[in-house]
C-alpha cells in the first residue's frame, strides 16, 4: 500500500502555488525527487567528490566506487545479465541516438527498413529519420488503433525481412497505453530485426525485465523516475554491444591512444567518453533504491488506480474528451484530455492559478497529436506521491476552468 | 479566489477577439506569405500579408493556438493595416516590450493591444502572444531584404 505519507518525502511538493497547495500533477515531463535522492548527491559532493576511474587516492576510489555501485544497482533494477550492459548517458534521447549512430550506421544500408510506431515521441523518430536519409533505408510507421492501443497483427504487416531495426516506446507519454513489447520483440526477431525499446515511461512505473522482454536495446531517463535530470541509461545485449563502435571518443574510453590509431576500453566503458555524470549516477543509484523499497508493483497498482480513478471523475465533466485507451488495465499512469471550446493552454493556465501543475502542447509526439486530429492537448501524469485528493483537485479545477470560460466566450 | 488573476490575463476585449476573429482568413494572391510555429506548444499562424509602397494595405491570418495566441493575431493584423511598415515594426517593438512588462511610450496608442499587458504577467503566455507580431516581422523583413 502507499499511503499519503509519502508525500512528505519530497520536499518540493509542500509549498503553495498561486495561493494553492501545490499539486503536481507532470511527472510525465520530470518527476520530483525524494530527500534521499537530494541526500545522496549532497553527501557525494560534501564527502567523496573526485573523478572516477583515474587517481589513486581515496576520494578517486570512493566516487569510482559509488558510480560503479549505481551500475550495479541499475543492472539489478532492470535484470540486466551482466553489469557490462549498462551504460550510463545523458538520457533516453542519448541512448537512442546512440543505438542509430552506432548499431544503426554499421548495420544498416540502402534499401532495408527501420519501423516504428505512429505513437512514438520526438526523440524515437528523428533519430531513425536521420539515419534513413542518411543510409537510404525507409522508414515505416505502424499505425495504431482507434482506441490508442497497436495491433500485433499490423506489426506483422509492416515487419519484414527487410526490417533491421524496429523501436517502439513501452509506454506512450501521451496515451498511457502499455504497448506489447515483448511480442513485437519476438516478431522483430523472427525477421532478423533487433528491438530497441523507449522505457522513458516505464522504467518509472512497472517492472522491467530486460531478459523477459527479450528486446536488443532499452533507453531511459534517471530523472522521470526520482532520480536527477542529465542522467540515463542505455542497455544493450553483451554481444551486440561487443561488435559496437563508441560514437563519442576522447578520455576514460580509450585502452591505448598512439599517434595514430587507439583502441577501446572493453564494455561499458568504451560508450562513456569523457568525465561522466557522476553524482547523476549515484542520485540515479539512491532513486533505484528507493523506488524499489516501496516495490515497483505497488506502484503500477497505485498509478493505475488513480488513472482510472481521474477518468471516472473526467468523465463526469461535460464536453471533456480523454484521449488513450477506455481500459484502465491496458494503460498507465498517464490521462491526456480535451475540454471542448477551451484551447489546453488555457486550461493549464486556469489550473495553475489554482495550483495544479499539467502539460500542454503535442507531448514531443506531433505525428501523434495529427493522428489524433489534434494539435495540442493537456495531460495530467500520476506518480507514486499523488492521491486522490490530487485527482479532486484536479476535476475541480476543470470544472473551474470550464466555468470561467463559458463566462467569457458564450 | 483565483480568478481575479485570471481577469488580468482573459480581458474581455481579448476574448471577443478569440470567439470573433477579425481578419481571418488569407489574401488570395500576390501577398506575403508567412508560416511560423511555437515549437514547444505548437500553436501555428499562417500570415498573409499586401505590402504596397511601404504600407500595409492588407493582413489575414489563420492558424491554431489558446485564445491569447489568436485573439494577437486577430489585434495585430487589425492595428497594422493602413501603417506604414515602419510603423508596423515600431508597434511591434513596443508589443515586445509590454510583454517584458515596460511602461509604454506616451505617443504610442496601441489601442485594444494594451488589454494583453497581462501575459507579462503569465511568463509562460508570453510566446503565444508575440507569434503574430514575430511573424508580421519576419514577412515585412523578407520583403525588404529578399534574399
Ligand atoms: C516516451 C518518451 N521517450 C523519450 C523521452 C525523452 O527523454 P529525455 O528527454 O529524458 O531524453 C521522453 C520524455 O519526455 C518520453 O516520454
Amino acid at each position: 500500500m502507499i499511503t499519503k505519507d509519502i508525500k512528505k518525502r519530497f520536499p518540493i511538493l509542500d509549498q503553495q502555488v498561486n495561493g494553492h497547495p501545490l499539486v503536481y500533477l507532470d511527472s510525465g515531463a520530470t518527476s520530483q525527487k525524494p530527500d534521499v535522492v537530494i541526500e545522496a548527491i549532497k553527501r557525494y559532493y560534501e564527502n567523496d567528490n573526485s573523478n572516477v576511474h583515474r587517481g589513486v587516492h581515496t576520494l578517486g576510489n570512493r566516487a569510482t566506487d559509488e558510480y560503479e555501485g549505481a551500475r550495479q544497482k541499475v543492472a539489478d533494477f532492470i535484470n540486466a545479465s551482466s553489469v557490462q550492459e549498462v551504460i550510463f548517458t545523458r538520457g533516453t534521447t542519448t541512448s537512442i541516438n546512440t543505438v542509430a549512430q552506432s548499431y544503426g550506421r554499421a548495420n544498416v544500408s540502402e534499401g532495408d527498413e527501420i519501423v516504428i510506431t505512429m505513437m512514438e515521441h520526438h526523440s524515437n523518430i528523428i533519430p531513425w529519420q536521420q539515419l534513413a536519409k542518411e543510409t537510404g533505408a525507409t522508414l515505416k510507421y505502424v499505425d495504431l488503433e482507434d482506441d490508442g492501443t497497436l495491433s500485433l497483427d499490423k506489426v506483422e504487416e509492416t515487419i519484414t525481412d527487410k526490417t533491421k531495426i524496429v523501436s517502439v516506446m513501452y509506454v506512450s507519454n501521451v496515451l498511457g497505453t502499455k504497448n506489447p513489447v515483448k511480442e513485437i520483440a519476438e516478431i522483430a526477431h523472427r525477421h532478423g530485426a533487433v528491438m530497441v525499446v523507449d522505457g522513458a515511461q516505464a522504467a518509472p512505473h512497472l517492472k522491467v525485465d530486460v531478459q523477459d522482454l527479450d528486446c536488443d536495446f532499452f533507453a531511459f531517463s534517471g530523472h522521470k523516475m526520482c532520480g536527477p535530470t542529465g542522467i540515463g541509461v542505455l542497455y544493450g545485449k553483451k554481444a551486440l554491444l561487443e561488435d559496437m563502435e563508441p560514437v563519442e571518443f576522447g578520455g576514460e574510453m580509450i585502452d591505448f591512444v598512439g599517434l595514430y590509431e587507439s583502441t577501446w576500453k572493453e564494455l561499458p566503458w568504451k560508450f562513456e567518453g569523457g568525465t561522466p555524470i557522476i553524482a547523476g549516477a549515484i542520485g540515479l543509484g539512491a532513486a533505484i533504491d528507493f523506488l524499489q523499497e516501496i516495490g515497483l508493483d505497488n506502484i503500477d497498482r497505485h498509478e493505475k488506480h488513480l488513472a482510472a480513478y481521474a477518468m471516472e471523475k473526467m468523465s463526469e465533466i461535460d464536453g471533456l474528451t480523454i484521449y488513450g485507451p477506455a481500459d484502465p488495465d491496458l494503460r498507465a499512469g498517464i490521462v491526456t484530455f480535451n475540454l471542448d471550446g477551451v484551447h489546453p493552454h488555457d486550461v493549464a493556465t486556469v489550473l495553475d492559478m489554482n495550483g495544479i501543475a499539467v502539460r500542454a502542447g503535442h507531448h514531443c509526439a506531433q505525428p501523434l497529436m495529427k493522428r489524433l486530429g489534434a494539435t495540442a492537448t493537456a495531460r495530467a501524469s500520476f506518480y507514486v506521491y499523488n492521491t486522490e485528493e490530487d485527482v479532486d483537485r484536479l476535476a475541480d479545477g476543470l470544472r473551474i476552468a470550464k466555468e470561467y470560460f463559458s463566462d467569457v466566450i458564450h | 479566489m483565483s480568478s481575479i488573476n485570471l481577469d488580468q490575463l482573459y480581458r474581455r476585449v481579448i476574448m471577443d477577439h478569440y470567439k470573433n476573429p477579425r481578419n481571418k482568413g488569407e489574401i488570395a494572391d500576390g501577398g506575403l506569405t508567412i508560416d511560423m510555429n511555437n515549437p514547444t506548444c505548437g500553436d501555428r499562424i499562417h500570415l498573409t500579408m499586401q505590402v504596397e509602397d511601404g504600407i500595409v494595405q492588407d493582413a489575414k491570418f489563420d492558424g491554431e493556438g489558446c485564445s491569447i495566441s489568436m485573439a494577437s493575431a486577430s489585434m495585430m493584423t487589425q492595428t497594422i493595416k493602413g501603417k506604414s511598415v515602419e510603423d508596423a515594426v515600431r508597434m511591434s517593438k513596443a508589443f515586445s516590450d509590454m510583454m517584458l512588462g515596460k511602461e509604454l511610450d506616451e505617443d504610442l496608442d496601441l489601442g485594444d493591444i494594451e488589454a494583453l499587458s497581462g501575459v507579462s504577467q503569465f511568463p509562460a503566455r508570453i510566446k503565444c502572444a508575440t507569434l503574430a507580431w514575430k511573424a508580421m516581422e519576419k514577412g515585412v523583413d523578407s520583403d525588404v531584404n529578399p534574399n
